[in-house]
């Protein structure tokens, strides 16, 4: 009988295990708001920060800087958007702002979210497969996907640059480009994608390929002997390309190339490694976190160059130490008007990053907690194009 | 009438091996018999050991009525186990010991380790119950000295043992069919033949047939911060089937004062990866293909009173294909060639009755080649030497064995700073026990164990984000202690209780998140510090003719990150690790009727490092019940059985993104000649 409370206690665990067997609710994460400095108003009132998530992991996130409050909202999407189902998607790869919609390049969710720029609400959702960089043009904004709609050899497939009607929000052709395209830049009627062939090791493509927008086809190549892996392409205010070599990681380093795209020839090899630039007033931003697979470290570092002069003018543009504290830098972007630096640091890929913001002097002015790998940055307000 | 229910009880004891029929056994230190020419058909499971600190078990029956198809399963019902299940029945399955990480269990299958030198995991979902006999779960180590050097290399270890010939008397043949469907497509027949070849040599042949489609409903539902409905999809589970084939020979034989056996494995599949769920993407065509053909040996003597020797043997050569042939993805088609050869050499001497030595020495080869892009192909050789002592006494017991491990690894990649320097570590361990009490089964149990482990192949050379990965080292403390009583009661039969407490230590542990079923980022984490507590108790009852058995665990553990201070989650849980765990089983039998039932509850984790709401991973809680019936059909006998799982179809996820089946159910027919 001196076993009873036993019993008593017994039972007593089973209540437990039945009560909490009640069913929870799970709920939509809502933002965060970080006051994170003062006011200012400039034409450009606010910017949204892509995210990009580790894959599978489906946690691709949009944040939003609101100029005009010094107000940073971490995490907006779903509040936003919330019969959307699971969420903003699954590695976010391009963010920009085109004819007063967002647009979002969701890789490993296949699609292209376009959004109405001044809330981030859902307009529509494209379908594209694989999809990489977007750019807007005209009545129509491009994407460069690594896998394009036929291929001749299934086990290597070629990449293609899609083409959406803005305006019907459907995919209305494609054109194939090289292996695994990266970003792409226009430059009067012609379009310009990188091809990296990052799926081809060590066989890395290192091609651009010239798309004329008139036709939609493919007009020509532009090959780059000591180029591999090419990432990054920007043009400058001289009709010049700007495009970023990733190497092969072990003994051909990363780096920036000029390029002049009539004569099809490198105007200067500015032998600097580029993991992320950003064109300004002729100034070219630099970031490089260069990986190599010989050593298994990594070589950061933040340049400027005077475009004009191609050459460079500050190897490293933080003058407040403060770049000991970012520790993988993977995304920049400047603010055309007050020529504020941002930085985003992804630091080591499976936490929240920082955003870093400079002054035009390389002095930190603010940093904030991000999602998880920031990386892309679009301005919202009058900006002109 | 007392006479009746005392001799009822004692038959149950016997007729139900368990955790509780075992843990009755008060000789601890006392030898026993092989039971294998036992005169009655009962699984009493051979207890040729001398452990002081006995496993968390589940053997014969009590293993076979829980609601388990694959040994990953039935481990859910053990303290100190998390499981990682990728859902449904193609989903990775593999199991955490006291949250150091699912690498540092030791998976012994009859006596000698399966090991993936590629990825350090046993996907424990591929071993179905169907011929298993017993599952035990030791912390620390097996704490018996007379084994191999690798029993003492992990941290926590699991023995699975398969069911070795045995006859009634009169009989040389023993023939099981079963046959199992359900939910999922499933059709499971298996097939299994003992036949007694001579009086000292016996075969057992083993075969099993899955086929499933492993298609499944799941639900996403959420919930809009105002409380409106925000989205509530439902969808199938696609690319998730499974075809595969497992054969297994076996002989088993008897020498004056010894025993050998020969064993041959052979696993044949291909299946679906279902991959994450993530938006705009319900589906993925991952595929994946493998064949596994494992041999081996052992032998085991008693020379003389003073020296038993005991040699393992193994070969192992296994094959995997994997590809990717998604139009939306980049194609990717990988094979992989594992090799691993193993022998192992242990000698016990007995100085005194109360004083034993014990000297192992194993040597293992493990080769990776494969066709990745621009990758090594490894080889390692491990040398292992252990030495061991045991000293046994009525009320006392101690332990202590040392391990010298030595490891070379060669590579070929350009890769330089992957390669990692030769390694030669010493690791102890110290076992005690006590039982203070002659006539009170209280006993007291403590260790300690230090142990190391090497990255494995993929997380060395297979991964983009990993590099110069150091060995991970554990530091464990335990202390326990076990109660228990059997009656002579109307109603109660026997009680016993257990309770752990454990501190440990991993430094330079490695992470693995899941970037991908199958792809995963390694990073050297650093420090954790996991502080834990166990209890679980069993109750035996009985009310007239009708049988109750309960059991149940409870599990906290507290797994910090203290990596790094100037890290804003420095503190936080690891990923994955539940504060709070149980599970519950009740099992009822009347005559020839179980009913079944558990429950398995699993609290609030994240999924990655940082605890913050983004990472938050709610609760998850399952019942599920089973019914079975023995009968005899023209001399045949017979079991029909019927489950059904997760019976309230709880949505959830145990991995992030891979949802879980709701309600299912399997039936299965089997037939004994």
């Amino acid at each position: 009988m001196r076993l009873k409370p036993i019993c008593i206690l017994l039972s007593f665990v089973v209540a437990l295990f039945t009560l909490s067997s009640c069913e929870r609710e799970e709920i939509l994460i809502d933002s965060d708001a970080f006051e994170v400095t003062m006011p200012e108003f400039t034409d450009i009132d606010g910017f949204y920060l892509l995210n990009e998530g580790n894959m599978g992991e489906n946690k691709a996130s949009l944040d939003f800087f609101d100029y005009t409050k010094g107000v940073y909202y971490r995490n907006i999407y779903s509040e936003r958007n919330p019969n959307v189902v699971k969420d903003f998607g699954d590695v976010g790869n391009d963010l920009q702002i085109y004819g007063g919609r967002l647009y979002a390049v969701l890789n490993c969710s296949h699609k292209v979210e376009i959004m109405n720029a001044e809330n981030a609400v859902r307009i529509a959702k494209v379908d594209v497969p694989n999809c990489r960089y977007l750019l807007g043009h005209k009545e129509n904004v491009y994407v460069s996907s690594y896998v394009g709609p036929v291929q001749v050899d299934p086990t290597a497939p070629k990449g293609a640059v899609f083409q959406i009607d803005t305006l019907s929000m459907t995919v209305k052709g494609s054109v194939e480009v090289g292996y695994q395209p990266e970003e792409m830049t226009i430059i009067g009627n012609k379009l310009y994608v990188a091809n990296s062939g990052g799926y081809m090791a060590p066989d890395y493509d290192h091609t651009i390929s010239v798309i004329d927008l008139e036709t939609f086809s493919l007009i020509d190549v532009i090959v780059l002997d000591n180029a591999f892996n090419l990432h990054r392409l920007k043009h400058d205010s001289m009709g010049r390309l700007w495009v970023s070599s990733r190497g092969d990681y072990y003994d051909k380093h990363s780096t920036l190339l000029v390029i002049d795209p009539i004569s099809k020839s490198v105007v200067k090899d500015m032998q600097i490694p580029a993991s992320d630039l950003c064109i300004v007033d002729d100034i070219a931003y630099v970031i490089s976190n260069e990986w190599s697979n010989i050593s298994g470290d990594e070589a950061v570092s933040y340049a400027k160059i005077d475009v004009k002069t191609l050459s460079v003018i500050d190897d490293n543009f933080i003058k407040d130490g403060t770049e000991v504290t970012i520790k993988r830098p993977y995304g920049i972007m400047v603010n055309p008007i007050t020529k504020d630096i941002y930085v985003c640091d992804a630091k080591m890929y499976v936490i929240s990053g920082t955003l870093f913001c400079y002054s035009k002097d390389g002095v930190l002015k603010w940093k904030q907690k991000t999602g998880d790998i920031p990386s892309r940055i679009a301005f919202k307000g009058n900006l002109k194009k | 009438m007392s006479n009746l229910i005392r001799s009822f009880s004692l038959a149950l004891a016997i007729v139900m091996p368990s955790i509780q029929c075992r843990a009755q056994e008060q000789n601890d230190s006392e030898e026993f018999l092989d039971s294998i020419f036992s005169i009655q058909e009962v699984s009493i499971v051979e207890v040729k050991n001398k452990l002081i600190i006995k496993p968390q078990t589940l053997s014969g029956p009590q293993l076979h009525n829980l609601n388990s198809n694959t040994v990953a399963d039935a481990l859910r019902y053990f303290s100190g186990v998390q499981l990682k299940d990728y859902g449904g029945i193609g989903g990775i399955k593999t199991i955490n010991i006291r949250s150091m990480g699912s690498s540092h269990v030791g998976v012994f299958y009859n006596g000698i380790q399966l090991a993936n030198a590629q990825n350090g995991q046993v996907d424990l979902g591929r071993y179905s119950l169907d011929n298993i006999e017993e599952i035990s779960l030791y912390n620390g180590q097996k704490s018996e000295i007379f084994q191999t050097a690798k029993d003492f290399c992990s941290a926590s270890a699991i023995y699975i043992n398969t069911r070795r010939p045995r006859f009634k008397e009169g009989k040389n043949y023993n023939i099981v069919g079963q046959l199992k469907t359900g939910s999922f497509g499933l059709v499971n027949p298996s097939f299994l033949w003992e036949q007694k070849l001579t009086d000292h040599i016996l075969l057992s042949v083993n075969t099993e047939y899955t086929y499933a489609n492993g298609k499944y409903k799941f639900r996403y539902k959420r919930k809009a911060l105002d409380g409106s409905l925000a989205f509530d999809t439902t969808a199938t589970r696609q690319n998730g089937d499974v075809e595969a084939l497992r054969g297994e020979i076996g002989l088993y034989g008897y020498i004056p004062m010894g025993k050998w056996n020969l064993n041959g494995y052979m696993y044949i599949s291909e299946r679906g990866i279902p991959g994450a769920i993530v938006n705009n993407v319900f589906k993925h065509g991952e595929r994946q293909w493998d064949k596994t053909f494992l041999g081996q040996g052992a032998f085991e003597k008693e020379i003389s009173d003073f020296y038993k020797l005991k040699i393992n043997s193994k070969f192992t050569w296994d094959y995997s294909n994997f590809l990717r042939d998604d139009p939306k993805e980049l194609y990717l088609n990988n094979h992989y060639y594992q090799q691993e050869a193993y022998l192992s050499m242990a000698n016990l001497f007995t100085l005194k009755d109360w004083w034993e030595v014990s000297c192992a020495l194993d040597g293992q080869m493990n080769k990776l080649h494969s066709d990745v892009k621009d990758c090594t192909h490894p080889l390692r050789w491990t040398e292992m030497v252990s030495l061991a002592t045991a000293f046994n006494f009525e009320k006392f017991s101690a332990q202590a064995s040392v391990l010298g491990m030595f490891v070379q690894e060669h590579i070929d990649s350009k890769k330089a700073f992957m390669k990692s320097p030769n390694q030669s570590e010493f690791s102890p361990a110290v076992f005690l026990f006590y039982k203070p009490f002659d006539n009170i089964d209280l006993k007291f149990n403590g260790f300690y164990k230090r142990i190391f482990r090497m990255p494995t192949f993929n997380e060395m050379y297979y991964r983009d984000l990993s590099t110069n990965l150091k060995p991970e080292f554990t530091n464990q403390y335990d202390l326990g202690l076990t109660y228990n009583k059997t009656f002579s009661h109307p109603f109660f039969d026997m009680i016993s209780c257990r309770a752990d407490v454990y501190y440990n230590e991993v430094t330079d542990k490695i992470i693995a998140y899941p970037a991908g079923q199958l792809f995963w980022k390694v990073l050297n984490l650093g420090r954790v510090k996991i502080k834990g507590l166990e209890v679980s108790s069993d109750l035996m009852a009985h009310i007239r003719k009708l049988n109750l058995k309960w059991h149940v665990q409870y599990t906290f553990q507290k797994a910090q990150d203290f990596t790094d201070k100037a890290d804003d989650f420095y503190g936080d849980q690891i990923p994955y690790i539940p504060k709070h765990s149980a599970s519950t089983s009740l099992n009822l039998n009347l005559q020839n009727w179980d009913l079944n039932y558990s429950f398995i509850y699993t609290g609030e984790r994240y999924s990655a490092r940082e605890n913050i709401r983004s990472n938050f991973e709610p609760p998850w809680y399952t019942h599920d019940l089973s019914l079975s019936k023995d009968f005899t059909f023209k001399k045949v006998e017979c079991k029909v059985a019927g489950e059904l799982n997760n019976v309230f179809n709880q949505a959830y996820e145990v991995i992030h993104n891979y949802p879980m089946p709701g309600r299912n159910f399997r039936i299965s027919l089997k037939v004994k000649l």
